[in-house]
C-alpha cells in the first residue's frame, strides 16, 4: 500500500518532537477526521534553523510530516514557502490517492507555523495565507 | 520478520486441514454435476446431502430448511430483499439496528429507496439493542426484524432468544445475520424463534465462497437467483460442491469441539483483555465484557490512530484490524463505534484482535509487549497526548 520511502519515514520519523522556545507553532487538522499535525519552527534571521513535528494520524500522516519537515529544515522562509504538498509526495515516491490529503495537511502545518511566527513578529510573508481552521473537513479531489 | 501471529479471525480463518481433505475428492474425482444421473454425479449429490444434514444439525433445523449460497452477504441480501418482496402486501416496514454489517445496512438502504421504511434501532454503550425500544418500534405494517446475532467489530452478542420471542408474539418474521456467531456459539433456531439465519463458511475454518441461509419451512421466500431447479427451486445455479462439502465439514468440527474451544478461547480472550488493561493506560474495551464472542477483543487506545497502530503491529508480524477511518477509505470511523457513543477521535484509535483456537498465551504475551511499546511510541508522537499531559499538569 505504501512506498518504501513512506514506510521508512513512518518507522523512523525525522524531526519528531517539540521545540520548547519555538519561534512559531502551527496545528492543523482535526481529531474528528483522524489527522492532526503540529509543527514547531526555530527561525534565526530568515532561516529555519530547526523544525520538529508531532502528528496524530495514519502512516501517511506521519510520513508526510516527517518529509515536509526534512524539506524545510535549513531553508529560508522564502524557500520553505515553495515546498508544496506535491513536493512532499514526490519526495516520498507517491501516496495512495486516499492519502493525498495528508500531504496537503503537512504543507498546511508548515504554513500555519510560519503564520504564527509572522504574527508574533509583525512581519508579512509573501504568499502566506491565514491557515484554514479545519482542513480535514474539506473535500479533497481524488487525484494522484 | 517474526512468525506471523494471526489475530484477524473475524475477517477470515485458516481452512482446517481436515476440512480441506474432505473437500479434495470433489474437485477432481467426483466432479459430476449433482443434477445428473450417472454415478459420479450421485456422489456429489450424496456429499451435498451430508453437508446439509451437518449444517441443519448444528442449528437444530430441518434439512430442507437449509439453502446453500455463496456466502454471508448473499444470504443477508436474499433474506431481506426476499422477505420485503414476498410480504409487501402486509407492509413495508423493517426493523434493524445501527450496528449491522454493511451486507444488512446497505441492503436496507437500498430498500428505503424502493419505498420501504426502515427503523434503525439504537444500541447502548456495550452495543446491545434495547428490547423495549424494539417492541415499541413494531407496527401493523412491520414485516421483518433483522438483527445480527453477534457483532463483527465489538463482539457483542444480542439477546437473540428474547428478540425471537418478541417477533413471534407480534407475528413478525425474524432474520439474524449469524456470520460471526455460527460455529462460535450454540444456536437453536427453534428455541430462539429464528425464522431466517445467514452464515458463512470461511469464518469457521471452512472455505471462502460458500454459506447458507436457513429459512423456516412456513416462510414464503421468493427465489433470488433464477435458473435451474437447485436448492428446491429457490437458489438456482450448479452447486459449489467442494465448497458445500467444506462448509458441512467445518460446521461439524466447530460444533463437536464447541465446548472445548469456547472454554479455551474465553480464557485467552479474558487474559488478553486483562493484560492490556494492566499494562497500557487510557484504553477502553469496546463491546460487552461477558455477552461477547469468545474470540473477540476490541480496544480503543486514546491519542493514537488505528492505521498507524496496524502498520506498526504488522512490522512485528501481528495481523489485526481497526475501525479507524483510514482503514475504511472514508473520513468517518466505524459506524459501530460511533453507534456505541464513542467520539470520533477515540473511535479512530480502535484495534480489533480476534483469536483462534490455535492462538497461544505465549503469542498473546508477545502481542501485549509489542502493543505497549507501539502505543508508547505513537503517543510520544501525538499532539493530542501532549495536550492531554499539559492539561493534566495544570
Amino acid at each position: 500500500m505504501y512506498t518504501e520511502k513512506v514506510m521508512d519515514h513512518f518507522k523512523n520519523p525525522r524531526n519528531m518532537g517539540e521545540i520548547e522556545d519555538a519561534s512559531g507553532v502551527g496545528t492543523v487538522g482535526n481529531a474528528k477526521c483522524g489527522d492532526i499535525m503540529r509543527v514547531f519552527l526555530k527561525i534565526e534571521g530568515d532561516v529555519i534553523e530547526d523544525v520538529k513535528f508531532k502528528t496524530f494520524g495514519c502512516g501517511a500522516a506521519v510520513a508526510t510530516s516527517s518529509m515536509a519537515t526534512e524539506l524545510v529544515k535549513g531553508k529560508t522562509i522564502k524557500e520553505a514557502m515553495l515546498v508544496t504538498n506535491k513536493a512532499v509526495m514526490e519526495a516520498l515516491d507517491g501516496l495512495p490517492p486516499v492519502k493525498v490529503h495528508c500531504s496537503l495537511l503537512a504543507e498546511e502545518a508548515i504554513h500555519a507555523a510560519l503564520w504564527d511566527y509572522a504574527k508574533k513578529n509583525g512581519i508579512v510573508i509573501d504568499g502566506l495565507e491565514e491557515p484554514k481552521e479545519d482542513i480535514g473537513e474539506e473535500e479533497i479531489p481524488e487525484e494522484e | 520478520m517474526n512468525e506471523i501471529i494471526y489475530l484477524d479471525n473475524a475477517a477470515t480463518t485458516q481452512l482446517d486441514k481436515a476440512v480441506f481433505e474432505e473437500m479434495q475428492p470433489y474437485f477432481v474425482d467426483y466432479y459430476g454435476n449433482p443434477s445428473s444421473v450417472y454415478s459420479i454425479a450421485s456422489e456429489s449429490k450424496k456429499a451435498i446431502n451430508l453437508a446439509r444434514e451437518r449444517v441443519s444439525g448444528a442449528i437444530g433445523a430441518l434439512d430442507r430448511e437449509i439453502y446453500f449460497t455463496n456466502g454471508g452477504t448473499e444470504s443477508d441480501n436474499w433474506a431481506i430483499k426476499g422477505i420485503a418482496e414476498s410480504y409487501k402486501e402486509k407492509g413495508k416496514h423493517i426493523i434493524t439496528s445501527k450496528i449491522e454489517h454493511h451486507a444488512v445496512l446497505h441492503t436496507c438502504e437500498y430498500l428505503e429507496k424502493q419505498g420501504y421504511e426502515i427503523t434503525y434501532l439504537n444500541v447502548d454503550e456495550d452495543g446491545l439493542v434495547d428490547l423495549n425500544e424494539l417492541e415499541k418500534s413494531i407496527r401493523k405494517d412491520t414485516i421483518l426484524i433483522t438483527i445480527m446475532f453477534a457483532n463483527n467489530e465489538i463482539g457483542t452478542i444480542q439477546p437473540i432468544k428474547e428478540i425471537g420471542e418478541i417477533a413471534k408474539r407480534h407475528d413478525v418474521i425474524f432474520h439474524t445475520d449469524a456470520v460471526q456467531a455460527f460455529g462460535h456459539v450454540p444456536i437453536d433456531v427453534n428455541e430462539m424463534n429464528i425464522d431466517l439465519l445467514s452464515a458463512s463458511g470461511h469464518k469457521v475454518n471452512g472455505p471462502k465462497g460458500v454459506g447458507f441461509l436457513y429459512v423456516r419451512k412456513n416462510i414464503k421466500l421468493k427465489a433470488f437467483i433464477h435458473g435451474g431447479a437447485q436448492e428446491r427451486q429457490r437458489r438456482a445455479g450448479t452447486e459449489n460442491v467442494p465448497g458445500i462439502v467444506g462448509l458441512g465439514a467445518a460446521a461439524k468440527i466447530a460444533y463437536e469441539q464447541l465446548e472445548e474451544r469456547t472454554k479455551y478461547l474465553i480464557e485467552n480472550r479474558d487474559y488478553l483483555i486483562d493484560q492490556i488493561e494492566k499494562n497500557i493506560d487510557y484504553v477502553r474495551l469496546n463491546g460487552h465484557r461477558t455477552k461477547r464472542l469468545p474470540n473477540n477483543v476490541n480496544f480503543c487506545f486514546r491519542f493514537i490512530e488505528g492505521e498507524s497502530l496496524l502498520i506498526s503491529l504488522d512490522m512485528e508480524g501481528i495481523c489485526a484490524s481497526s475501525g479507524s477511518a483510514c482503514t475504511s477509505g472514508s473520513l468517518d470511523p466505524s459506524h459501530v463505534l460511533l453507534a456505541i457513543g464513542l467520539p470520533h477521535e477515540i473511535a479512530h484509535g480502535s484495534l480489533r484482535m480476534t483469536l483462534s483456537h490455535s492462538t497461544t498465551k505465549e503469542q498473546l504475551d508477545f502481542v501485549v509487549k509489542q502493543l505497549k511499546d507501539i502505543v508508547n511510541r505513537l503517543r510520544n508522537m501525538s499532539p493530542l497526548y501532549e495536550d492531554f499531559l499539559k492539561n493534566q499538569n495544570k
